[in-house]
């Protein structure tokens, strides 16, 4: 016989857990009672806010694909969770999130620390489960488990009130869950897909989050090169290509880069791969890809034409879907296309060296990311917050490995970073990045306790403009330059604070030092912060404004009364 | 664009929450929803009706599809399904519209199930444009309150949803 709460850790280690995140209090405390008697087969992080802890679990399960986990308690533990599942459900990243609740005989009464956090997070969770009865207990596990990683993966919350952890039952250890078996296209529509990609002259292949880290670089290259396309993606998709690799021209979107937004305008037909074509990746849609066919590949079948209607629509799973076009399709040669791209591309380097120009030397973000790409290996991970910063790693980072970005694309939750850095950091015991901005470092800066604590060899590029940066532009561009609540006026002085957490810390504000703080920190044993000066009116550019297409582009900072 | 749609689910605590949920945060406007228990105690039946283009009615059928408690989603088609509604209404009875009630509810083949000096309570059953109807004909006597179960449908012939 078991205890509820014995079994809560029995099961998470059966399921090949060996790192949690979490927060303990009142109606946990048996579940970290078993916690501490378990610390040789599990590990527990504790965080300095659940909201913390919660994005650890989530950068945590984006370099590994294993499922991330945190545990809180009831009430206001359970709530601040809210945020980080949130962020996980919009990114489809797997999470299970375990939260005590008040006994069963004291459930509705309002009693203390009581939330109805399955009530909370039903809209932000694939599914949720009150548990009732300890006979449920590790079934609801294994399939929460099951759930969170199948399909479009996402978080699945587990309540588990007091007594139900302290009642006693037997256990029998039983096997990792599977995955729910996934569809697989139909033939006939893999057919129309290649018949489609077959009389294609612009050919363009677009990935997202639902093809990162699940080893589709090398197939979606050998795609590339037979059908002569070329390759962009989504804010998600990063870290899916390889960055080297040249048909591949990165993001597009709102912030996209100029050549891929340009090729997916110019292209006659798109392949989205795990894409689901949100506002902020095709601007207008009225207007997005109308000279287009397109064939979208999910495996979440209320994807297919839910934002775009599309030609084609492969539901089931991505790699088996990929690979029967990928084999099925006619070797092709498009060297009007090749041109075409490749002029894009070429005003795109011209574009770039004009604003390196105008910027006169001054530490722009570009140099900023110059001198991290350099330093960096490969298996650096890349962590951000949201802002301008989060766009402009997005824009210039190389990456040459799948799983080595973690950021908030689908909710863009400042206050994201921090946590999901330390997260990202355990789980994939190599250096790891936090890029931020002075807004959303403030958000939850608190996990700089964390970061001392566990040592943690994350190096935090803080882009300090004194202003809401990201804001602020569309003040700038929209809004009469009335900045209203965007000029922080804050007189921290983060190297001090990041000091008074035990952690080492500088502030620059030319690149020189930049490189020279940027090596030190690269090669530190524990956190380092380097506050980073940069000039307030810095543009994330290009950008199409809200509701435009991507023929009202804005490449140069505009003159602005 | 009139929609019947069927759900067959986990007879399971918080699931019609999940299912009206689901229609609340994606914008879904929903005219009736009935529920009931099915002759598998397990496991429950509902049915809804919508207005929406073809557009909403796949959006709505493919993301119930993808709750976890959800076993099958059928959409009803009014050519191959039965369809009825419930509904009490309540009208006055006065000398002046007495038999004017009871003449429309015997034309109707409805009941008046619950009569006193101040009220008459009339049961109509039957498709939706029925009760309709009845209501337009009562309106001018004078309705007091009225209440209406909602559609419940199911396809003519053998075929058990469930079982496809």
């Amino acid at each position: 016989m078991m205890s509820g709460a014995q079994i809560v850790v029995e099961t998470l280690i059966e399921q090949g857990v060996t790192d949690v995140f979490g927060y303990p209090g009142g109606q946990v405390l048996n579940i970290y009672d078993e916690l501490y008697k378990a610390g040789d087969r599990i590990n527990h992080v504790l965080a300095a806010h659940e909201q913390g802890a919660s994005h650890a679990a989530d950068g945590y399960s984006r370099v590994t694909g294993k499922v991330g986990v945190v545990i809180a308690t009831s009430g206001p533990g359970a709530t601040n969770l809210v945020t980080g599942i949130a962020t996980a459900m919009l990114d489809s990243i797997p999470m299970v999130a375990i939260t005590g609740n008040v006994p069963t005989s004291l459930i509705g009464r309002d009693s203390f620390q009581e939330i109805n956090i399955t009530g909370v997070t039903l809209p932000i969770t694939k599914h949720n489960y009150f548990v009732s009865d300890v006979h449920e207990l590790a079934d609801t596990i294994r399939e929460a488990f099951r759930i969170a990683k199948s399909g479009r993966p996402g978080p699945v919350l587990i309540d588990i009130p007091k007594d139900v952890q302290v009642a006693q039952c037997a256990f029998t250890r039983g096997d990792i869950v599977d995955h729910i078996p996934q569809e697989t296209a139909d033939d006939a529509d893999i057919d129309r897909a290649v018949e489609l990609i077959n009389a294609s002259k612009r050919p363009y292949i677009y990935i997202g989050g639902g093809a990162a880290g699940r080893g589709m670089t090398e197939d979606i290259i050998a795609l590339a090169e037979k059908i002569d396309a070329y390759v962009g993606c989504t804010f998600m998709g990063l870290s899916a290509m390889k960055n080297s690799y040249p048909r591949f021209l990165g993001m597009e979107g709102m912030h996209g880069r100029y050549a891929s937004s340009m090729a997916n305008k110019e292209a006659d037909l798109i392949i989205g791969i795990g894409v689901r074509f949100s506002d902020r990746a095709t601007g207008n849609v009225a207007k997005y890809a109308k000279n287009a066919k397109i064939i979208q590949l999910d495996t979440d079948l209320s994807e297919i034409n839910k934002n775009v209607r599309v030609d084609v629509g492969l539901i089931g799973s991505i790699v088996s879907s990929f690979s029967r076009i990928l084999k099925r399709c006619d070797k092709q040669s498009h060297p009007e296309w090749r041109a075409t791209v490749e002029a894009f591309k070429t005003e795109e380097r011209l574009i770039a060296d004009e604003a390196e120009r105008m910027a006169n030397g001054a530490m722009t973000p570009k140099k900023i990311f110059d001198v991290i790409n350099e330093v960096k290996d490969e298996r650096t991970v890349i962590a951000t917050d949201v802002g301008q910063h989060q766009m402009w790693a997005a824009q210039y980072t190389d990456f040459e490995m799948p799983r080595r970005f973690a950021s908030s694309g689908g909710l863009g939750t400042m206050g994201y970073g921090l946590g999901a850095a330390i997260g990202a950091q355990i789980a994939s015991g190599d250096r790891t990045v936090l890029i931020t901005g002075d807004g959303s470092f403030g958000m939850n800066l608190n996990e700089m306790a964390t970061a001392v604590s566990y040592n943690t060899p994350i190096v935090i590029v803080l882009m300090n403009n004194g202003v809401l940066g990201m804001v602020r532009q569309w003040q700038t561009l929209f809004f009469g330059k009335r900045y209203s609540n965007t000029v922080l006026n804050r007189q921290t002085d983060f190297v001090k604070l990041a000091e008074a957490f035990g952690a080492k810390a500088r502030c620059v504000d030319n690149i020189a030092d930049f490189r020279a703080a940027f090596e030190e920190a690269m090669q530190h044993d524990g956190p380092y912060l380097i506050d980073t000066l940069i000039d307030m009116d810095e543009f994330v550019l290009p950008m199409l404004p809200p509701g435009g297409s991507i023929d009202d582009i804005i490449t140069v900072k505009p003159e602005v009364k | 664009m009139r929609s019947v749609i069927a759900i067959y689910v986990e007879n399971k605590y918080g699931v019609l929450t999940r299912v009206s949920g689901m229609f609340m945060r994606k914008g879904f406007n929903i005219d009736s929803l009935t529920v009931g228990e099915t002759d598998d105690p397990a496991y429950s039946r509902i049915t809804i009706t919508l207005n929406g283009d073809k557009y909403a009615r796949e959006q709505l059928i493919n993301q119930l599809r993808k709750l976890y408690n959800v076993k099958q989603v059928k959409l009803l088609e009014p050519e191959t399904s039965v369809e009825r509604e419930l509904m009490l209404i309540k009208v006055r009875n006065t000398p002046e519209n007495r038999s004017e009630v009871l003449a429309a509810a015997e034309i109707y083949r409805a009941k008046v199930i619950d009569y006193t000096t101040d009220a008459m309570c009339v049961e109509v059953t039957g498709e939706p444009q029925k009760i309709k109807a009845f209501i337009e004909v009562m309106k001018p006597l004078g309705i007091i309150e009225m209440c209406r179960t909602g559609a419940v449908a199911l396809q003519r012939g053998g075929t058990i949803m469930e079982k496809e």
